[in-house]
Parts: C-alpha cells; sequence; structure tokens
C-alpha cells in the first residue's frame, strides 16, 4: 500500500515527458503495483484466515443459539403455535419426553441442560431429572403433562415454557442482551439484572477509564523522554533506545513478576517504606491486587509502544525549524508548543491509538496484580471461556470490543485524515 | 503522503494507520498460531500416551504411582500436559474440531459429569473396565459412594482416584496462643487478628459463610438454593470483606501464610501438608468445614480403537487398589477406594518416613465428620449465577 504512494511521487518527472513515454511508464508503474499487491498477499491470505475468519466465527457465536433447535426438534415445532400465554397443550409435553428420550440415547441433554442453565439458573438440574426419570417411564402416560409435572413441579408453570419458546429460534441476542446486565424476567420482559450482579457494565466503563488513565500516564511520561532521545547524538540515543527496547523484548510475564516482587506487601517498595519509618509496619500500603497495581504494571509494560512512534516522528523534525521560530523572535515555549508540537500530532495520534487499543484488550496483567478492582473485561471474557464455558457470552463481549475498537480507530483515521488535530 | 503535506501539519495518513493496525492484528494471530502448533505435536506423539493433570506435586504423584510402574510394565511412555485447569475448556475445543489429542485426562467431578452427559467423555462400565479389590468386592462396591458418577449404578463417564480438601490452615507463629480450630474462629477477627487468604471464587466462601453464620452442615445447600439464603452468605462474607486478600492459584496461600500477608488462609490440604511435610512450616489445619471433593480420569470419546484400548487399559492399572496406596505416599490426598484406606495403615510420606499419611487424609474418618461434602449439583446449577454475583460484589 505504502509502495503505490511512493511510486506516484516518483512519477512526478513524467510531466516533462513525451506521450510514449507516459504510457510506457504507466506501464511500468501498473506492473510496479501488481508486483508489490502480490508481495503483500501473503500477507492478506495470513490476515483472512488467522484474523477475519475467526472474527467471523466469534461474531457467529454470538449470535447463534443452535442447541435447541438441533436436539429438540419436536418441541420446537409443537411450541410453534402456542400462544405464550396458558401452558402449553398435551402435545408439547409429549414433544419434550420424545426429544428427551432421544438424547438420553445420544447423551446429548447435557447440551440442552447447559444451554437453557446459561438462561435460567436451576434449568441444568431440571433437564437431567426430567431426563433420567422419563427415560424410566416404560409405556407412554396417558398424560405426559401429568407425568412430567409429576416428576418436577417446573413443568407445570410458564417460564421454563417461556425459555424453551424463545430458545426455539436459531439465532439469538441472549448473549447481547445477557452483556449489558439485562436479563428476561419470568413475564419475558426485558429488564436490568438486580444491582448486585450487575457486572459487564461496570467492567466495560472500567476498562475504558483505566485505559484513558494509562494512555494519559504513558504519554505524560512517554514524550519527554522521546524528546529528550531525539535531540541526544546519535551514540547516546542508541544507547538510550536499547534501554527503552530492552524491556520490550523482555518477556511480559518476566516483568509483571518482577512488579510483584517490588509491590507486594512484603515486597521491597513496602520494605523501604517501612524500614525508613514512612509507614509503620502493620499499615503497609495495599501496591498490588488493585487498580493502582493494574494502572502502574501496564503502564510500565506499555510505555515503549508509545516511546517509539514519537521518537520516529520527533527524529524526523529538523532542529532548524525551532531555531527559525525562535531567530524570527518566538519565546523557546512558544516555539515548542506552535512549530514542534504540532509536528509531533502523528506521532501521538499513533502511540495513544496503540497504547489504549491494547489497553482495552488486556488481560494478564489485570489477571495477575488487579486483585479485586483491577480487572478488565478480558478477564471475564476468559473466565466465559475458561470457566462457566458460556462461549456465546464471551463471543458478545468480544464482538462488543471488537465494534468499540474499531469505531475508535475509524473515528481517529477521520480526525487525523481530514483536519489537523489540535492540542489547543 | 503528498496529501498530508498539502495540509501542512499531519504527515500520516490513514493508510499508514490502517498497515499498524494490520502488524498488531498479525501479532495477536502468531500467538494463536503457536498455541496451535503446540496441540499439533501433542497430537503428533502417537506411541505415547497424551495424560492431561494439574501439574506440580499432584501430577508428579501420578507420575510415580501410575506411569512409572506403567511404563514398566508395558513399555507406553506418556506426553504429560498439564493443562487440566482448563480441561473442559479445551476438551470441548478438541471435540469441535475433531481432532481429540487428549487419551486421559484429570478433572474434577462436576467437570466431567457435564461433559459426559453432554456426550464427550467415553462410556466406563464400573465392574468391567475397572478391577476389583483384592478381597474380590467388585469396583462399583469398593469405590466410596458417590466417586463414581457421570450415569448410573452401572456405568458412567468418570472414576475417582483421590479426594482433596479445600480447607483453612494457618500460621502457628502468628498464634502463640492456640490458633483458630473452627470456620466461626476463622470469621473472628478480634480473637485471630490478621488478614485471611481466599479463593477467588464463590465455590467454599459462601459455604463457609453460611457455616460460619450458624447454618447446619447438612442444611448449607438447601439454604444457599434460596434467594434468601444467598443474600445471608453473602451478608456475611461483608464482614470479611476488608480482611481479605484474594488468590487464583493452588500454589498462593501457602506463600501467602509463610511471608505474613495473611495468617489465615483457605487452600487445597495438599498445598498446606506439602509446606509442613516438605518446607518445614510451621502450619496447621482447621479441620472443622473442609470443603471435600472428588477428582478423577476420563476417557474423551470418539478416540481411535488403539488409543482408546491403551487408555482403558491404562484407567483400570491406575484406578487399582494398589496404585491408589501408592500415590498416597507422594500426596495427601484421598484415596477414592475403601479397599486402599484399609491398606494404608502406617503408610508414611515418601520423603520422610517418620511422617505417616493417614492423619492428613481428608476422608480419614476421624476428619469425615468435620467436613463438608462439596455439592456438584449444586454449582452446577447454580455457579454460573453465582459466580457473577461474587464477582460483582468483589469490585463493589
Amino acid at each position: 500500500m505504502c509502495a503505490e504512494v511512493t511510486t506516484s511521487a516518483k512519477g512526478v518527472p513524467a510531466e516533462a515527458g513525451t506521450p510514449g513515454l507516459k504510457a510506457s511508464l504507466r506501464r511500468a508503474e501498473r506492473r510496479k503495483r501488481r508486483g508489490a499487491f502480490l508481495l503483500t498477499l501473503p500477507l492478506l491470505l495470513f490476515i483472512t484466515v488467522m484474523f477475519l475468519i475467526p472474527l467471523c466465527g466469534m461474531i457467529w457465536l454470538s449470535v447463534a443459539n443452535t442447541t435447541v433447535p438441533t436436539y429438540m426438534p419436536k418441541t420446537v415445532a409443537a411450541l410453534s403455535h402456542w400462544n405464550g400465554k396458558d401452558l402449553p397443550s398435551e402435545d408439547a409435553y409429549a414433544a419434550v419426553a420424545a426429544d428427551l428420550g432421544v438424547a438420553f440415547k445420544n447423551h446429548t441433554f447435557g447440551r440442552i441442560a447447559k444451554r437453557l442453565n446459561e438462561e435460567m439458573p436451576g434449568s441444568f438440574g431440571l433437564i437431567n431429572k426430567t431426563t433420567f426419570r422419563s427415560a424410566r417411564v416404560k409405556e407412554a402416560p396417558a398424560s405426559w403433562k401429568a407425568e412430567l409435572e409429576k416428576i418436577d413441579g417446573a413443568w407445570g408453570k410458564r417460564p421454563i415454557w417461556t425459555l424453551l419458546k424463545r430458545e426455539s429460534s436459531p439465532v439469538t441476542a441472549d448473549f447481547y442482551i445477557a452483556a449489558i446486565d439485562m436479563q428476561y424476567s419470568a413475564q419475558g420482559v426485558l429488564e436490568r439484572v438486580p444491582s448486585y450482579e450487575r457486572i459487564y457494565l461496570p467492567l466495560f466503563w472500567r476498562t475504558g477509564w483505566m485505559s484513558i488513565l494509562i494512555t494519559v500516564l504513558t504519554l505524560v511520561l512517554g514524550y519527554p523522554l522521546a524528546y529528550w532521545i531525539s535531540r541526544l547524538p546519535e551514540s547516546k540515543a542508541n544507547l538510550m533506545m536499547i534501554a527503552v527496547l530492552l524491556p520490550f523484548w523482555t518477556s511480559l510475564l518476566v516483568r509483571i513478576t518482577a512488579w510483584i516482587v517490588l509491590l507486594q506487601s512484603h515486597g521491597v517498595v513496602n520494605s523501604i517504606l517501612v524500614g525508613s519509618g514512612a509507614v509503620s509496619d502493620n499499615a503497609r500500603p495495599m501496591l498490588m491486587n488493585n487498580a493502582f497495581g493494574t494502572v502502574v504494571v501496564m503502564t510500565q509494560v506499555l510505555l515503549p509502544f508509545m516511546v517509539l512512534p514519537l521518537y520516529s516522528v520527533m527524529k524526523a523534525i529538523p532542529d532548524s525549524y525551532v531555531r527559525a521560530a525562535v531567530s524570527m523572535g518566538a519565546h523557546p515555549w512558544r516555539a515548542f508548543w506552535r512549530v514542534f508540537a504540532p509536528l509531533t500530532l502523528p506521532g501521538v495520534g499513533a502511540g495513544v491509538l496503540l497504547v489504549f487499543i491494547l489497553s482495552i484488550g488486556y488481560y494478564i496483567t489485570p489477571e495477575l496484580v488487579g486483585g479485586q478492582n483491577g480487572q478488565f473485561i478480558s478477564n471475564r471474557i476468559a473466565y466465559n471461556v475458561q470457566e462457566s464455558l458460556n462461549w456465546g457470552l464471551a463471543a458478545a463481549l468480544g464482538t462488543i470490543l471488537t465494534v468499540v475498537t474499531m469505531i475508535l480507530f475509524v473515528l481517529y483515521g477521520y480526525i487525523s485524515g481530514n483536519k489537523k488535530v489540535s492540542i489547543a | 503522503m503528498k496529501k498530508d503535506d498539502e495540509n501542512g501539519s499531519v504527515p500520516v495518513s490513514r493508510r499508514d494507520l490502517l498497515a499498524l493496525g494490520a502488524s498488531t492484528a498479525g501479532l495477536v494471530s502468531l500467538s494463536a498460531l503457536g498455541s496451535l502448533v503446540g496441540a499439533r505435536r501433542a497430537m503428533a506423539a502417537g506411541t505415547k500416551m497424551n495424560l492431561t493433570s494439574w501439574g506440580g506435586a499432584y501430577q508428579m504423584s501420578q507420575i510415580e504411582a501410575y506411569e512409572k510402574p506403567y511404563t514398566k510394565k508395558t513399555g507406553i511412555d506418556f506426553n504429560n500436559i498439564e493443562k487440566s485447569g482448563n480441561g473442559p475448556a479445551l476438551l470441548t475445543a478438541q471435540e469441535q474440531s475433531g481432532n481429540i489429542s487428549w487419551d486421559i485426562v484429570d478433572m474434577l467431578q462436576a467437570d466431567a459429569d457435564r461433559l459426559y452427559q453432554q456426550g464427550m467423555l467415553q462410556e466406563i462400565v464400573w465392574n468391567k473396565d475397572l478391577d476389583n479389590a483384592p478381597d474380590g468386592t467388585p469396583a462399583w462396591d469398593d469405590f466410596t459412594r458417590g466417586s463414581l458418577s457421570g450415569g448410573d449404578d452401572k456405568s458412567g463417564g468418570y472414576v475417582s482416584t483421590i479426594s482433596y480438601n479445600t480447607m483453612f490452615g494457618y500460621n502457628k507463629k502468628a498464634f502463640p496462643n492456640g490458633g483458630p480450630q473452627t470456620i466461626k474462629d476463622v470469621y473472628d477477627f478480634e480473637k485471630f487478628p490478621g488478614k485471611r487468604g481466599l479463593e477467588k471464587i464463590p465455590a467454599g466462601n459462601l459455604e463457609w459463610a453460611l457455616y460460619a453464620d450458624g447454618v447446619a452442615k447438612d442444611k448449607i445447600y438447601d439454604v444457599l438454593a434460596t434467594p434468601a439464603g444467598v443474600d445471608q452468605a453473602f451478608k456475611k462474607l461483608d464482614t470479611m470483606k476488608p480482611h481479605a486478600l484474594w488468590w487464583s492459584a493452588g500454589a498462593q496461600p501457602p506463600q501467602m501464610l509463610a511471608q505474613g500477608d495473611v495468617t489465615i488462609a483457605s487452600a487445597y490440604n495438599g498445598r498446606i501438608f506439602n509446606a509442613i511435610a516438605a518446607d518445614g512450616q510451621p502450619f496447621d489445619f482447621v479441620w472443622d468445614g473442609g470443603l471435600y471433593e472428588w477428582d478423577g480420569w476420563v476417557v474423551p470419546a470418539g478416540l481411535p480403537a488403539d488409543r482408546l484400548k491403551t487408555a482403558m487399559d491404562f484407567l483400570r492399572f491406575s484406578t487399582s487398589t494398589k496404585s491408589l496406596v501408592e500415590q498416597a505416599r507422594y500426596i495427601a490426598y484421598s484415596p477414592a477406594r475403601k479397599s486402599s484406606f484399609a491398606q494404608m495403615g502406617n503408610l508414611t510420606y515418601y520423603k520422610n518416613d517418620k511422617i505417616k499419611m493417614m492423619p492428613y487424609m481428608p476422608t480419614s474418618p476421624d476428619h469425615l465428620k468435620d467436613s463438608i461434602a462439596k455439592s456438584a449439583s449444586f454449582w452446577t446449577n447454580y455457579g454460573p449465577q453465582l459466580s457473577q454475583r461474587f464477582a460483582a460484589w468483589l469490585a463493589s
């Protein structure tokens, strides 16, 4: 893509040539462009296979709801003309018994139980119990309604039927509803979950503000550093760049563990504080296992992502610009703000974008030093993938995060592409 | 670039930014590729059995007690994978991709039952696939009731090898006048000052909160199944919150106790035992309210015939009375067979023959009466909901 830009820039001398020369130049350019495209082909292919396809898979997973339609086809058919007000008719009960009978033989009733339990806690036991007990019924009873209600009273009430009806559709918004801390009430109406169960919106919010804080901190720390390095003579600058890059190349886990050694309650920092008499031994401040720890460690971990783009932009700004401004009477500060700083904006933009986008998806640091109030949304996604196995909800949360990131990305591209951003 | 030069101040194009984004994405995908390659390698091992367990001292005990004797007997080698922590998720992923790379997996009972009922585990016929006790008692009767599960009294998907406790331990140095003896003591912050180390999950913490609040041991799950009971448990936990330090890996609590970060911590009994027996730490147990649960083998469904045969043969070998007794030399987890318990009389720790193992076994007759049986079915039903509330409570 970049190659294309350079070629057109190099194509300038053509204006002076004859039409024949122009045509052959254009041909050469086209060839070059094709060559450049072919060169990027492996990357495009790689991105498609390793990124786009899994991404589409995730989006599909966040709306897919195939369990009940696949494993309870008779029930789905029987409930298709249920009015949803009274209890369903006898044929729906018989259909449930028949479907669970098949699921018992195929060992698939656990899948139904798991899916329903995600929406209505306690359904796991209900489905398992009903499956085992109804499998023991040898001859078809006169009324499956009476039989199922005998097995568990829940079959004589509406919620389970409302749920089955809702889960009959092969696509669902359930996971997104859960991802914004909402649920269906027993009457089937959307409502917010009780306040003590709200977790996803607060987590999105916390992930957002902490990422902003981390981004601001890396900018405040990284900008002067990058400026300083960019003004150093070559040999010293290289040495300083190694100092920046060395932690960047060090394993993330090693760096986090080093921070744990520093910050834990009997760690280096606390011991120095206690040793110097600044705090008493039984009032050691909590420096990790909270939001503070997450912010400190992530700021250090992500700092190179801010310094590197800033440095590369600053390096390209000749000293003569600021000197020129000063020679024309500007105060050095004014020269810095009006001449130098605006020229570094692309670096600021790239650094901020990079750090912020990395932050909102960060997992390992909040997991290890976040404790109880320093966790991010990704930790909850991991929980849903690994522990509760509710991959639909994990996919919905992941999709929301992806969409938010994309909006920010497009927004930034729009702002920086259209018009200059000013700091003031 | 040219276009931006005209703008005068922002020499970065949207294309550059897109390229930046693409390279970041590439980085992420690369790590995904890495894990894929890892899985392939494990699968290609063919002649070796891919055995998945929890790692640490526990997997070491399995290597010593099951794997080495089995390799000596049959020549079959093992590829030890330490992924049981994510076992259910990874097995589900293997099933969905159609590439089952694991031959036998160590798993908690609740997870195993759930997977078996989803058709993802091999059916095990108790009295056919498992050995009798030395005196001829069939497997179903020799295994402690409840330790073979998933199906019914004929077959199922899960064979326990051990039971372990999640229980409180304390540092004796912190309490020179005697440490806490009951869960109520753990909640007594005046008499037993200091921070408490607790696992960052609702299971255990909610049971103990109710127990400390005066609910009888055998009524805990009935109470916890009601909304009022859950409220009661969280209200009691509120009193714990300012004193709590949360852990998520089993190795953490002994460390927290040793470093003095906490004075009392919940932990797996085997970890506290290790700290006492192997590292000489001045720790002791609070046997009251110890929460025991089963852990054991599953065989994934859909293995090719030759791998299935080996896996089932190893399952039989490793769950024999002798293998289970042997394992108890290495770690303080109770064997699932009654016949193994009967042979344990003077069994000593493998590193120190002065330490008898029996007093440290969580389901020994002495300790069983003080313990709470963790209800797998309760947590299957209410786990996701309570976990969400617990996470919200932690964050608030």
